[in-house]
């Protein structure tokens, strides 16, 4: 106990902290999670419904259709910016970086980061002009190299929609795992790059054979990152499509809010976050347990 | 390597790279058109003259000083609480070494990836009943709890590796934990803390689904609701726009060349520890 006693004084450092994740943190989701199982309007008492919402999920093709749309944002935000960022991140170090000169390397760099401190709103605002049906500086682009029968109503068109919108998040996430990988990078021991390239590997050897196995930890950390990123993304389409042309951008948490803010279900918008919040945190513990498990070999 | 693939990967690198920043060039260029040039050369042609008086008609519709004022409070004040509330909870974490500290951290790594849409109704509802729906203040609250989860994860795994001499020879000499936080631990984790005030800063600018919900009156929006409810509005012109854009763009570009190296430095801390 004598050991034990002034050890635990310093709980008393956390007791703000503590106190403040109950009141923001905890009793918020509580009461989400209580209300996933009423039927409220937002006004009045809310009434018990029990498994009511969750039946109703199981059938709501809209619903069904939001978490598809979420496995796009998954590819588009998580699968194409790491293998890209792998890539990108390791010809800018070796070839760049070595052989050019570490300036260029890093305003390189920098291009490629710069959309991820921009405002989604702001980056909507942008795309959406570029991307208009028809004064769009994509479509007047077509136009004057004379492609324009390849001109579309970008966002516009149902089926194309969804297309668009994950180029654009390509384009905002990028940056993230590029700037995880060159610092990745710069961590591997050269020896190993030098010690293949005598033994007559190519770059892309190497890059398979030392680059991937080492950077393994860094992967976890981006595909964990970015896929509840993924899952997450809002802004992006409520200024770009707001979950439109029919629901064909639509996503879970876009989804929530507008049942919640809209439609004023609350009920029923909290069990459709409470759905999301599982697989979230459920992806969440998976890849920390794979990041540990990598960090550990 | 041979100099012609060398400059290969150079210029498709560089091409890439054009393809990154291309959106705020033309966004640029097109800010500075007036509406007749836009309407008759259309958005690829470069600029006659400057024509400012789009951006100064946009920035006065918006009222947009006012909003770059409530960004910077917001997020200043934020950063500074969080930063400071994950110091609290980081020093019992990482040099404290409470009991129960995995779990602790568990829950604070937990805490930071709930999804938003998880909290807002009830964070909404809860503002109302306490009287703060609406006001800025109740948007710093929320962020600063949110973002101090972050912060408490990173600074505990850093504060866990602090030389345990320095916090034993500040002891001997008779300082309590109290000073040695203050004295010791806060002045010598300045790099760190600097990475984060500068990480949180940006981050809650940035934000988007809380405020939205949370500012409804004009007064109190940031710069990102006010120009993402104008855009949902779908009342703007091609010149009215660009001249949002490029604002909205600015001063993210500023904080990026300002704060390149923090942050680009900050993410790899960040990421892997």
């Amino acid at each position: 106990m004598t050991v034990r006693g002034p050890r635990d004084s310093y709980a008393l450092f956390l007791l703000p902290g503590a106190l403040a994740f109950l009141a923001v943190v905890i009793v918020p989701f509580l009461m989400n999670t209580a209300l996933g199982f009423t039927d409220w309007q937002g006004v009045g008492r809310p009434e018990w419904s029990g498994l009511d919402n969750y039946r109703e999920l199981a059938h709501d093709s809209a619903f069904w259709a939001s978490f598809r749309h979420s496995l796009f944002m998954v590819v588009a935000m998580a699968a194409i910016p790491t293998a890209l960022g792998l890539v990108l991140a390791a010809a800018l170090f070796d070839y760049i970086g070595t052989h050019v000169g570490s300036r260029v390397a890093a305003i390189l760099r920098a291009c490629f980061y710069l959309p991820q401190v921009l405002p989604v709103a702001v980056a909507g605002i942008v795309w959406s002009w570029i991307l208009a049906p028809d004064d769009g500086t994509l479509n007047a682009l077509l136009k004057a190299i004379g492609l324009g029968a390849w001109q579309q109503d970008w966002l516009g068109d149902p089926d194309l929609a969804l297309s668009t919108v994950m180029a654009v998040l390509v384009w905002v996430q990028l940056g993230f795992p590029l700037v995880v990988f060159m610092a990745g990078l710069a961590r591997i021991d050269p020896h190993l790059h030098e010690a293949a390239e005598l033994d007559g590997a190519g770059w892309w050897r190497r890059f398979r054979h030392i680059t991937l196995p080492q950077l393994r930890p860094e992967t976890y950390v981006v595909l964990t990152w970015c896929t509840i990123a993924a899952l997450k993304v809002f802004g992006a389409v409520y200024v770009l499509t707001k979950g439109g042309p029919g629901g064909a951008t639509d996503v879970p948490s876009y989804f929530s809010f507008t049942t919640f803010f809209e439609k004023t279900q609350v009920g029923y918008g909290a069990a459709v976050s409470t759905v999301l919040t599982v697989i979230i945190l459920a992806l969440a513990v998976l890849g920390l347990k794979l990041q540990s498990r990598a960090e550990d070999l | 390597m041979t100099a012609l693939r060398r400059h290969t990967v150079l210029l498709a690198l560089c091409v890439a790279a054009l393809f990154m920043v291309v959106p705020f060039l033309i966004v640029a260029v097109n800010a500075v058109k007036s509406p007749a040039e836009y309407a008759q050369d259309g958005p690829l042609s470069l600029p006659d003259g400057l024509y400012l008086d789009g951006l100064k008609d946009f920035w006065q519709r918006v009222d947009y000083s006012h909003k770059l004022i409530n960004s910077v409070l917001i997020s200043g004040s934020v950063a500074v609480g969080a930063v400071l509330l994950s110091v609290l909870n980081a020093y019992a974490i990482g040099i404290g070494r409470i009991r129960g500290r995995t779990w602790v951290l568990a829950f604070f790594v937990l805490a930071n990836m709930l999804p938003q849409e998880a909290l807002v109704y009830p964070v909404y509802y809860l503002s109302k009943q306490a009287g703060l729906y609406d006001t800025r203040l109740s948007v710093i609250i929320v962020f600063t709890v949110i973002q101090a989860a972050f912060g408490t994860y990173l600074l505990s795994s850093v504060l866990g590796r602090f030389p345990r001499e320095i916090l034993e020879a500040a002891r001997i000499d008779g300082a309590g934990r109290w000073q040695v936080l203050w004295r010791i631990v806060v002045p010598v984790s300045r790099p760190t803390l600097g990475v984060l005030l500068v990480f949180f800063f940006v981050w809650t600018w940035n934000e988007f689904l809380l405020p939205l919900v949370m500012l409804i009156s004009n007064d109190n929006q940031t710069v990102s609701v006010a120009l993402g409810v104008l855009q949902g509005q779908r009342l703007m012109d091609a010149t009215m726009t660009n001249a949002a854009a490029l604002l909205g763009v600015l001063p993210a570009l500023v904080f990026f060349l300002v704060f390149q190296r923090t942050l680009t430095r900050g993410i790899a801390v960040g990421a892997v520890k």
